[in-house]
């Protein structure tokens, strides 16, 4: 009897193939929307971002860096209290404030320097501290890795972007596109890495993007994992 | 004669525990091999011109010698690991550490001067298998946590994983190396590696 609801799973697994991995059921759709959003990459912001890191000093994109990181801190905050975390979210708005004034508009990160650390929180995040599962592995067109929970997560974190109140639409558009071009030439170096150290890119990026995302929700403590070597291939892990 | 074998004895003993005395405890080792590296490469123009034959000879010089990358082998291939022949094993971990190196390389090359906190180590003093914190920070972002896993050998402390941002490079490889030996077995394994290798030679 206990058959009938593991078909039902497997059904709902759609394309899962038997050598597949359990965290990604749909590798087969997630691998061509991975193919789709790489060549993207190759073809457009690569050859921009590149474009971006030798027209602009590296001083003046510290500079853009700070100014976009200013902006999430507050939700950063919001995100790290709805974690129980209230002193880590109070500094985050300290940060905010400092940076802000005397940091002109968020151009310099003194809050740093006064050593109130920037956190990396978002609602994916959050959800994971409550105990949400991941779900199973997602490739999102022009996104990128993600996760089922991740993914309802980056719903709320858009939600909640400063940038999206901004008007006019001109004014906000160039700044999404300003965002976007900085956070992929800081990605240069560690995508060229990626491509040299990986045997197959879309597995090495998913491991990766996982294990990543596991370490954060956890703040870089995460729990010891069961030892993965002694399971078989094809079982959950 | 007697008293000959035991001053010999004594001797050895002796030098093993100035040896054992002597040994750098992982934190230092990680500090001063890390410190001293990116100092060798701050001094060289070459390097910074992009010349990567001579940034790997400096790796392979100061660097890869705290590592063990039979170990490292071992962990990222998991299960596999005993399926191969010794033959193999040597093979495979040979491979891997070319293309660990290279990685490596890559990594120090983009490398501009950011700052390092080096973490004081939690460990007690008999512990065999410690996790070494650096961080290296950076403007305007979350310090990026570098963790070196490291056990004890006769021979001093080895690192034997690195874990960049929470990623855990052994594990990461685990997946790739399962899949390749479940598809050609070992033998698929070092030829994918070595295929790799080659191919980068070539750049």
């Amino acid at each position: 009897m206990r058959v009938i609801p593991l078909c039902f799973v497997a059904l709902l697994g759609g394309c899962a193939t038997v050598n597949g991995d359990p965290r990604d059921p749909f590798e087969g759709v997630n691998r061509r929307v991975y193919g789709f959003n790489d060549k993207v990459d190759t073809w457009v912001m690569q050859p921009v971002a590149r474009g971006y890191v030798k027209a602009v000093p590296g001083e003046v994109r510290d500079r853009v860096r700070n100014f976009f990181g200013n902006l999430a801190d507050p939700f950063i905050g919001v995100n790290n209290v709805l974690q129980g975390k209230f002193q880590d979210g109070f500094f985050d708005w300290v940060r905010f404030g400092f940076n802000s004034t005397i940091g002109l508009f968020g151009l310099h990160d003194i809050a740093s320097d006064m050593g109130y650390e920037k956190h990396n929180e978002d609602f994916g995040q959050t959800f994971g501290r409550w105990g949400a599962p991941t779900g199973a592995y997602l490739v999102l067109p022009f996104l990128g890795s993600s996760n089922v929970r991740d993914g309802l997560g980056s719903v709320l974190d858009f939600y909640v972007d400063p940038l999206s109140e901004v008007r006019p639409y001109r004014v906000q558009y160039g700044l999404w596109g300003t965002r976007l071009v900085q956070v992929r030439s800081d990605l240069l170096d560690a995508s060229r890495i990626l491509e040299e150290a990986s045997l197959d890119k879309y597995v090495f990026q998913r491991d990766a993007y996982l294990q990543r995302r596991r370490s954060l929700v956890y703040d870089g403590r995460p729990p010891r994992e069961r030892d993965v070597d002694t399971i078989p291939p094809g079982e959950p892990k | 004669m007697t008293k000959t074998i035991l001053a010999i004895l004594a001797a050895v003993l002796a030098a093993g525990a100035a040896r054992a005395q002597n040994m750098t405890p992982p934190d230092v080792l990680v500090k001063q091999v890390t410190l001293e590296t990116v100092e060798l490469i701050a001094k060289d123009k070459e390097i910074r011109g992009g010349n990567r034959a001579k940034l790997i000879g400096l790796i392979n010089d100061k660097v890869i010698p705290h590592f063990n990358f039979v170990s490292m082998t071992a962990l990222a291939m998991g299960q596999s690991w005993n399926k191969a022949t010794p033959e193999q094993k040597k093979r495979v971990t040979e491979e891997f550490r070319t293309l660990l190196v290279r990685t490596y390389a890559s990594a120090l090359a983009a490398y501009s001067d950011q700052k390092f906190d080096f973490r004081p180590l939690r460990a007690k003093p008999t512990d065999t298998d410690v996790t070494v914190n650096v961080r290296v920070l950076q403007q305007g972002a979350q310090p990026v946590p570098l963790d070196y896993s490291m056990e004890k050998t006769p021979s001093g402390w080895k690192v034997y994983d690195v874990m960049v941002g929470g990623v855990s490079l052994v594990a990461n490889y685990r997946t790739e190396f399962n899949n390749l030996v479940r598809e050609s077995g070992v033998d698929g394994l070092i030829k994918n590696l070595s295929a790799k290798n080659r191919a980068l030679d070539g750049k």
